[in-house]
Parts: structure tokens; sequence; C-alpha cells
């Protein structure tokens, strides 16, 4: 074989390898993502489906149970039905009432329960530079 | 430039509170040394600093090309002052973010620095990777200018290589800074979660080492001319990018600013910067040539070709994974994300195959290595390599983890290989010159510091990537609540909350846990792990409860070894005192309406002496009801978490070694030595 040919067969190789990595990498993300959704948006979850819920704490609503803390939830804005939550584990510093949270979780029974280790509490302030999960 | 710092700063100092980005980010009780770091805690002042910065990188850099490539510097002084320019315009047209912003209602106080920033790694981690950012400006700018100038050939690298390398230490130093911050000031526990600007800080970094590595092949081989300014013009789009994330609102971060205006002119400065770079690459491409081809695979270039390659395949995926919203929204209509186990699964097979090319690097030749040349050098690294396989499988379970057994295999491999390079280097030198083994060593070191500076720097990486492996595939993780008196038991260790502890500082109340660890029935570690709660401060009168209100943080309990580190954060239950907290302060407020109030009506003067008594009444009495968390029988319940994990501190002791290898590399005597003539 001489060498542009052995070069090229090469590169061939090599562009396939990518390419396939890449597919599966693209396929795979799609299959390990949950779906990002407000609270209101959440009337319609299949039970069992992992969801990213980004909302709002509802004043008053947190109250500590007997493995963690239920609170409420409503739509950023603060609009929409209180979607109640459960979730176990220590909760991030900054976790309080009236703040937004993303946590990922399923709905069972109208109730979302939030997977432990994903509670994500954004900062109210203007810089926020924290990362608490 | 200078002058526009220096006013915030005064500003700062001096607390006038007329300038907004002072009123909102600082406080007359901010601590001294917190309130000239604040400017930085605010989009208006981190512009300013990017700016600032920007301008002694490029003062520098002009200064130091100022006899060489007459015709390419000033292409590249225009693309440095288009940048200054766009930060300056920013800040004065863009809307919210100009830093002299004044209040045309002065208040009285500012509301304060968050407290979670007030942490000396804080201080110096925005502003190193600022600064790692901002020096990418440099070879991006003398890429242009060569491209512009068509002069390609591979002097404009010799001159801005060291600024390279600068932006690349720069920016380990802010990425490690912060992830050390995150372990220890989280009530978390981790140092990376894979978070958007987290992951934007990393990118740049990425492919800057691929750059690092890939212009050496250009110096020596006149080969990846477009690959080396494709890869810069990425390295700097990426840090621009960084920069954005943080102020756009546009991915779900925790680290964000609020939404603000300047997205767009930064959307479109990175457009400008893609769309140009590329068009010019293009246009230049007869230039750009080859001017030999890979010899064979055996080869340092081959090796550092497929290294490049790596590095960015794993910039690919985290930048594939940090976008993900915005790809599935566009392809799917939903906006889905990935989570940190998803990068794990993708990132870690790469990072262990990078772990044998930091090793291979520097074991093969430029162009080919012979057969024997193989034998001899990959004869004691593949030993070392078979002797830690065996010893793992035999005295450890580290066959548990696949990735992990395999990182701690390949790890004596490429340390074996780099140190048996620098030994028959030495020794050859030793020879020639009958001096000691030390001083020799220390001769070739010094004598070549961009080549010993990047083994140490590979040394680093891999004593860092063995911490990971080790600490995160062999960590035992688990929330415990406990009342005083409780123990319980993980793996080997025994954790007995002894008791309640409570304390005061000028800003917050502090409570927490004093925690007994024992292992294997020793006594290990005695642990203090809190939780402060800071008062809300805006400004309005501030009762009790309102400690509650504001932020809380956490400052860790950690046990630290060179093999097992204990950590311990505490969330108390607080819920008691709260309600106490609340009662007094209603009497408070009731005392106020009826007796204090109607007083004051009365003779306004005695306004000083009852506001001093009001302020001390308070003092006495939060005091007085914090105190009651750790009263004996308050059996104040805490939950507790407990992480023990193996190996953590290989990695700041890795990322310290391999930063000063990089800045062995970069000290400028080197340069100058590299100037008379004699190369890597």
């Amino acid at each position: 074989m001489d060498v542009q040919r052995k070069r090229q067969v090469r590169l061939f190789v090599a562009l396939g390898a990518a390419l396939l990595l890449a597919t599966g990498l693209i396929y795979t993300s799609f299959n390990a993502s949950s779906e990002a959704r407000q609270p209101s948006e959440l009337t319609d979850a299949v039970p069992g489906k992992s969801y990213e819920m980004n909302g709002r704490v509802v004043k008053g609503s947190i109250e500590k149970s007997e493995d963690g803390i239920r609170f409420a939830v409503k739509d950023r804005d603060g609009s929409g039905e209180a979607l109640p939550v459960t979730y176990s584990g220590v909760v991030p510093d900054p976790f309080r009432e009236g703040r937004e949270i993303v946590l990922t979780g399923t709905v069972e029974n109208g109730v979302f329960v939030g997977e432990r280790d994903t509670l994500v509490t954004k900062c109210p302030s203007k810089f926020s530079e924290k990362k608490n999960q | 430039m200078i002058i526009c710092v220096a006013v915030i700063e005064h500003a700062f100092l001096t607390d006038d509170f007329s300038f907004s980005v002072v009123a909102s980010h600082s406080s007359i009780d901010t601590p001294t040394f917190y309130k000239v770091t604040a400017m930085w805690s605010s989009q208006e002042g981190s512009l300013l600093l990017w700016a600032f910065i920007l301008s002694i990188v490029s003062t520098v850099s002009l200064a130091a090309t100022r006899h060489k490539l007459r015709d390419l510097v000033p292409w590249a002084t225009a693309v440095m002052m288009g940048v200054a320019v766009f930060f300056t315009g920013l800040m004065l047209l863009g809307g919210d973010v100009n830093p002299f912003e004044t209040l045309a209602v002065v208040p009285v106080d500012g509301s304060g620095l968050n407290p979670l920033l007030q942490h000396p790694s804080m201080i110096i981690h925005p502003p190193m990777l600022y600064t790692g950012y901002v020096s990418l400006t440099v070879p991006f700018a003398f890429a242009i200018g060569a491209l512009i100038s068509r002069r390609v050939d591979a002097a404009w690298i010799k001159s801005t290589r060291g600024f390279a390398l600068i932006a690349w230490t720069f920016l380990s130093i802010g990425i490690i800074l912060g992830s050390r911050w995150s372990y220890t000031e989280l009530g978390w526990g981790g140092y990376w979660a894979w978070d958007p600007v987290e992951n934007a800080s990393v990118m740049p970094w990425l492919i800057t080492t691929a750059y690092i590595h890939s212009i050496m092949v250009q110096e020596k081989r006149g080969m990846l001319k477009v690959w080396n300014v494709s890869l810069i013009v990425a390295s700097f789009s990426l840090a621009l990018l960084g920069t954005f994330l943080v102020r756009s609102g546009v991915l779900q971060s925790i680290h964000a600013f609020g939404d603000s205006t300047v997205g767009p002119y930064f959307l479109a400065l990175i457009g400008v910067v893609v769309a140009g770079s590329t068009w010019l690459i293009i246009s230049r491409l007869d230039i750009l040539r080859s001017e030999r081809k890979i010899d064979s695979l055996a080869s340092r270039e081959a090796v550092f070709l497929i290294n490049n390659l790596l590095l960015i395949a794993l910039c690919a995926i985290v930048f594939w994974g940090t976008f993900f919203p915005l790809i599935s929204e566009l392809l799917t209509g939903t906006r889905s994300t990935l989570a940190a186990p998803w990068f794990d699964r993708y990132t870690t097979p790469v990072a262990v195959i990078l772990v044998l090319f930091t090793g291979l690097g520097p074991m093969l030749s430029w162009r080919r290595i012979s057969r024997e040349g193989a034998k001899r050098v990959f004869k004691l690294p593949l030993v070392a390599a078979a002797i830690a396989l065996v010893v793992l499988l035999v005295f450890t379970d580290a066959a548990d983890s696949f990735w992990a057994l395999l990182v701690f295999t390949l790890a004596p491999f490429t340390i074996t290989a780099l140190i048996q390079e620098t030994w028959r280097a030495a020794r050859a030198r030793q020879k020639a010159t009958g001096k000691s083994m030390p001083s020799s060593i220390w001769q070739i070191a010094t004598r070549n510091r961009r080549r010993y500076g990047g083994y140490t720097a590979h040394f680093g990486l891999v004593v860092l990537l063995v911490g990971v492996a080790a600490s995160s595939s062999f960590e035992t993780k688990r929330d415990i609540e406990l009342t005083p008196g409780q123990s319980a038991t993980l793996d080997q260790y025994e954790v007995t909350y002894v008791a309640p502890t409570v304390s005061r500082t000028d800003q917050a109340i502090v409570f927490g846990a004093k925690l007994q660890v024992d292992r294997d029935g020793q006594a290990f570690a005695t642990l203090n792990p809190t939780r402060q709660y800071h008062q809300v401060t805006d400004g309005r009168p501030r009762g009790i409860a309102s400690y509650f209100e504001g932020e809380a943080t956490s400052e860790v309990g950690l046990r630290a070894g060179m093999f097992t580190d204990f950590w311990a954060a505490v969330e108390p239950e607080t819920s008691d005192i709260q309600r106490r907290a609340e009662i007094a302060d209603d009497r408070f407020a009731a005392y106020m309406r009826e007796v204090v109030q109607p007083q004051i009506r009365k003779d306004p003067s005695l306004i000083g002496p009852i506001s001093d008594q009001l302020a001390e009444v308070q003092n006495l009495a939060t005091g007085k009801i914090i105190s009651g968390y750790a009263e004996p029988g308050a059996d104040s319940m805490v939950t507790i978490r407990v992480i023990i994990s193996p190996m953590v501190t290989w990695i700041w002791i890795g990322a310290v070694i391999a930063i000063l290898g990089a800045l062995f590399a970069a000290w400028p005597s080197g340069l100058l030595r590299r100037r008379k003539g004699s190369s890597a």
C-alpha cells in the first residue's frame, strides 16, 4: 500500500470513529437528560419520568417531616397552583422561603419527590457566585 | 483605567454609598479587607476588572515585543485595543453596568457583601480567572496580527507563548481555588459539580492546554499551523463565552449574576470574533500549509496531535453538556438538562487516556522513535505499572472501580517515565560536567525550563487525577440525624454528637455541633462544623428573627489527611429558636409602640440615649435566646452530612505542583535565555 493511500485509510478510520462516538454521545444525551419544567407545567407529568423542576418556594410552606422536609413551589414569577414537594437530605445553605430553586425528581400522586442531592437554590442577590447542591 | 479602578476602590473604602455599586455590595461594617475585593463581586466592577487587567496585559505584551515583529504588532495592538474598547464601551453605554452609576438618594449604609463571598479564596479566585481569560487575548491578538500581515511562521508563537502559559497558570489557579472554596465552604461537600460556570472556566483551560502543546509542534516541525490559530481563536472565544455565561442568565446556574442587558453585546462580540477569525483563516489557507507531514504514529508530534484531539473531545463533551438545554430546546422544543453523572460517564474515559499521554509525550522523540529506543524507554514504566496493578489487586479493593484502577495503574507508568527522562538527561550532564546529581538536575532544568516545567506540570496533574479518581470512586457519604449524646457508625468510623455549640460574631449568630470521631475505637478527631446565620442587611430595623431571613453559610469540620479526609457539615434544627426570636421581636415592637414612641414624642432629645439602651437590650435578648440552643436538655437535633473520601488532599497537592511547574516554565529569565539561542 502506498503512503498516500495509507494516510487516506487512516483519516477515514479516525473520522469514522469520531463520528460514531459523537452519535453515541448525542443519542445518550437525549436519553439521560431530564426535561426542565416549571411547576404549572408539571400537572400532566408522566409518573416515574424524571423532570428538572424550576420554581419558587411558597412563603410559609416549609415544614420538617420525619425523613426530610416538605414545602410547596409555584412558578418562578409566583403564579400558578402550588405544587407540594418532598425532599430528603441536607438542604443547601441559601435555601429559604420565597427563593428560586431547581430540583430534579419525579411526580408521584401529585407530589414532586425530589431526588437527594439535586436541590439547587438560586441566590436573590445580584451577584451570587455560589453552587450549593 | 488605573484611575477608574482607583476611584471605585476609594469609594468602597470610604463607604461612599452614592455609587450604586458600592451601596449594593458593601456596607459600613463590611471588613476593610472585603471592601477592597467587593469591587469584583459586582457585575459592573467585574467588567471594570476585565478591562483593567487587559490594559496591564497588553502593555506588558507590547513592551515585550517592542523590537520584534514590526509588521505584525500594529495589527495585534489594534485587536487588543478593539477588545478594550468593547469592554469600556459596554460599561459606558451598555445600560445598567456602568460602575460609575450614582444613586439619586444616597443610602446611609449599603446592603453588604454576600457573606458567602467573604472568604479568602473568593478574594483571589475571580481576579485569577479573569487574568487567565484576559491573558488569552494576547496570543489571540498576535495570531490575528500574523494572519493579517501574512507572517504565519512560528515567530508570533514564540513571542506570545509566555502569555499562553501565564493564561494557563492563572486559569488553573482560579479553577482550583474555586473548587477548594466549594469543598471547604459549602455544606455540600464536593469540589466539582459540572455547573455551567465551572464548565465555562474549564473549557478554555482544556483548549489552552491543547494549544500549549500543539504550538511546540509548529515551532519544531512547522506543522499544524491552521490548527494552532484555530485553537487560540477557540480558547479566546470560550473565554469570552465564559465571561458572558456568568452574566446572561441563559443557563440555569447558581453562579449567575441576575439577568442583565449585556448579554446581546457579548454574543455580538463572540460572533464577530468567530466569524472574523474563520474568514481570516480560510483566506490565508494557502500560506498556512504544513511544511512537513507526520512521519510516524510513534513520534512525539503524533502523540501531541492525539493528545490535542483528546483535549478537544473533552472540551466538546463539556460544551455539549453545558449547552444541552439550549440545543434540546432548539431541536425538540423542550428544554432538557444533563446532570453530573452524564458528564462523569463521558469525561472519565478521556481523562484516563490523557493520564497515559502525559507520560507518552515526554517519552517519545520527535519524528520517529526507533525500536531499540522504544524498548529502552518503555521498560521501566511498564514494569512500574505492572507492579502497581498487582499490588492494587492483591492488597486493595481498587478493582471495584474499573476506571479508578486504570488511573492507579497508569499513574506509576507516567510518573516513572517522567522521572526516567529527567534522570537520563541529568546523568548525561553529570558525565559531561562531573558535577553532583542534584546540581546536574538543576542545571538541565534551568537550561530548558519549558521542558522540565512541563514535566513537573504533568507530574502534578497525574497526582491530581489520582486524587480525583480515588475520592470520586471510593467516597462514603451519609446524612445522619442525631441528638446530643447519640452516635452513628460509618465504615470503621464512629461519629458522636457530643454537644451543640453556639456563638456570635459581629454579623452573625453561629450554631454548631461538637463531634467526636473515633476510628476503630481510637480517638481520631474532634470536629466543630457550624452554620452561621447572617442578619439581613437591607437598612430596615433589624429584629432577632432577621438572622434567619438572611444568608446562612456553613463552616465545614474537616480532618484532612494524606489518605483520608473526614468531612462534616451540620444543619441545625432552629425552628424552636426562631419561634422564640419572633415572640421576642413582637414584644419588642409592642414596647416600642406603647412606651418608647410616646416618650420620644414628648421629649425628642431622648432619642439618642433611648436607642442606645434599646440596642443594648436587644443585644442581651439575642444572646439569651440563642444560648437556649446549647442549654442542657434542649436536645437540639441536627442533621450532619458526613463524607469520608480518600486522597482528596492529593488534588490540592497535585494542583500546586502543576502550577509551580507552569510558573517554572513561564519564568521570564527562561524567556531571556531562550532568546539567546538555546531552546527546548
